[in-house]
């Protein structure tokens, strides 16, 4: 046994040879050292003593914001109707926009790779790097304070949203079956609807109640910039120091957010 | 009939798919095309309805010109052309009824195919075809319901239902187990039979196309090494079409043409349609 295993030298294997170890070692050390100095700098900037008190303080809140104000809610019905319906409507709208937009940025259905599909890229860009909050807050200037600049804030965030995950959808279809349509004699529009909608119909449905999901998540917020919905009253409360009133919009915030996901999921499981 | 002249393919990358390829195809011939992964099977079909488009040569199907036709009047030719495909290429979220519908779009408007508003003779075609192939209780199932071999027959009804003057079959078994292969091929067979259509079958089994085609093409790296009935077809021929391989066993014995008699002969309808539909 000892003399063959001198005959046939054992091979070696590592996982990495001893340049690339040597780098994986090196990007280590880097790293550790940027977190190091970073955790420096921002430790410089902050009054410990603060922190040190933020249990006390975060104790003082909770038991001033407990319990809740439950008469009020009488006053927060309305407010929160407008906040579904500003997430609905924008999701609609949002829709309505993205399906065009989409149609002419997947690579497979586009009218033209040069000219129009980077127009539409560069829309659903646009859309998705603004947050809701800012266009809301740019929309209020524009249209004026209320639920009307709410519902574009949130229409205009989510076509990004919806066209892109749509157009990736529509790029994942399996081609054959679009072939086997056009082969019939099919026009163009015909196989759109025969051999591409019924493929991206699943996908549609669900990122369309994902982004309704988010939506309504996303509108509590716009309020406190002027847009309307539950959260102007939450900016009211909380400049007022009512605390009891602000811990009771939260938990009304809560379940409606988990009605939707509710409402979503069951949407998404029914269709697909 | 259909007449291929000097059909040339040379795809954008450069590759040269067909090498001035002649082939004549009368009425009512079932011929089998065979040939290596990448000889040009598929793009020889696909050039005849222009899902690719041919670089040179002409193709005339009964004396209508299909190179270079424009967009309306390549919808009003590939109206004519039935094509049959490897992994079925149904549309699996929609109906098997609307599966087959969908070989009428080409005769329907827009609105009324999105309506779903199919002529009345239309649905009547659909259920008889779909009755001839044994699927008629299954016209509202959703395709991806189906089994291969079932999937295979809408596909078959949705190529027919178009009243093609002329069959395009792209590894029609590719996917399926031996038994449903040659049932399909069978069928193929039978329908071109009975309604006096031609066919071209892209099919790399040598020995299925052997049994149900009249006519054999070999076809290696874009050219024509074999053109002739499928006795003809020795193990020098399939040598020449696929290189050096022991052949022997491959090639059908002529006593085995005895064998599968009560297969193929007619059989009582209702007993062929169990046959087919047992096949879940």
């Amino acid at each position: 046994m000892m003399s063959d295993a001198i005959v046939t030298p054992k091979k070696v294997w590592q996982r990495r040879d001893r340049k690339t170890q040597l780098a994986v070692w090196l990007a280590w050390l880097f790293g550790t050292a940027v977190f190091v100095y970073c955790f420096q700098l921002i430790s410089e900037r902050t009054i410990w003593a603060f922190v040190l008190d933020a249990p006390a303080q975060a104790a003082d809140l909770g038991s001033r914001m407990v319990p809740p104000a439950w008469g009020y809610i009488h006053y927060l019905w309305w407010p929160i109707w407008d906040t579904l319906n500003i997430a609905t409507l924008g999701t609609i709208i949002s829709i309505v926009i993205a399906v065009p937009i989409a149609y002419c940025a997947a690579r497979n259905t586009t009218p033209s790779v040069a000219f129009v599909r980077p127009v539409a890229l560069f829309i659903i860009v646009a859309s998705r790097s603004i947050n809701s909050l800012i266009w809301a807050l740019m929309l209020v200037t524009i249209v004026g304070p209320g639920v009307f600049a709410g519902i574009i804030a949130i229409g205009l965030r989510s076509i990004g949203f919806v066209a892109k995950l749509l157009y990736e959808a529509i790029e994942e279809i399996d081609e054959s079956q679009v072939e086997a349509v056009r082969s019939t004699g099919a026009s163009a529009a015909q196989t759109t609807v025969y051999g591409i909608v019924p493929q991206v119909m699943p996908a549609f449905a669900g990122i369309s109640v994902f982004r309704w999901d988010i939506n309504i998540r996303e509108s509590t917020v716009l309020g406190l910039v002027g847009a309307g919905g539950i959260g102007l009253e939450l900016n009211a409360a909380i400049t007022q120091l009512y605390w009891t009133q602000v811990s009771l919009m939260l938990l009304v915030i809560i379940a409606t957010v988990i009605l939707s996901e509710w409402v979503s999921a069951k949407v998404r499981h029914a269709i697909i | 009939m259909l007449r291929i002249k000097g059909l040339t393919k040379r795809y954008r990358t450069g590759d040269l798919a067909l090498k001035s390829i002649d082939i004549d195809v009368p009425d009512g011939q079932v011929m089998a095309l065979i040939g290596p992964s990448g000889a040009g099977k598929s793009t020889v079909i696909r050039c005849i309805n222009r899902l690719v488009e041919p670089t040179a040569g002409t193709i005339t199907l009964n004396d209508t010109e299909i190179v270079g036709l424009s967009s309306g009047n390549l919808r009003r030719m590939r109206r004519r052309m039935g094509m049959i495909f490897q992994e079925y290429a149904l549309v699996e979220r929609l109906s098997v009824m609307e599966n087959v519908l969908s070989g009428r779009l080409g005769y329907v408007g827009f609105w009324q195919s999105w309506a779903r508003k199919f002529p009345q003779s239309d649905i009547d075609e659909a259920f008889r075809l779909l009755a001839r192939v044994g699927l008629d209780h299954m016209a509202d199932k959703r395709a991806d319901e189906l089994s291969g071999g079932q999937r295979q027959r809408v596909g078959i009804c949705r190529a027919l239902i178009q009243n093609p003057e002329l069959l395009l079959v792209d590894e029609p078994t590719a996917s399926l187990d031996p038994k449903t292969s040659r049932q399909i091929m069978r069928l193929i067979k039978e329908l071109c039979g009975e309604r006096k259509l031609a066919a071209i079958i892209n099919i790399h089994d040598v020995m299925l196309a052997q049994m149900f085609a009249e006519r054999i093409v070999g076809l290696k790296l874009g050219e024509i090494v074999y053109d002739g009935p499928p006795d003809k077809l020795t193990p020098a021929v399939l040598t020449q079409i696929y290189g050096e391989e022991d052949w022997a066993s491959t090639i059908r014995k002529a006593d085995d043409d005895a064998e599968p008699v009560d297969d193929i002969a007619p059989v009582m309808p209702s007993i062929e349609r169990d046959r087919l539909a047992g096949l879940t």
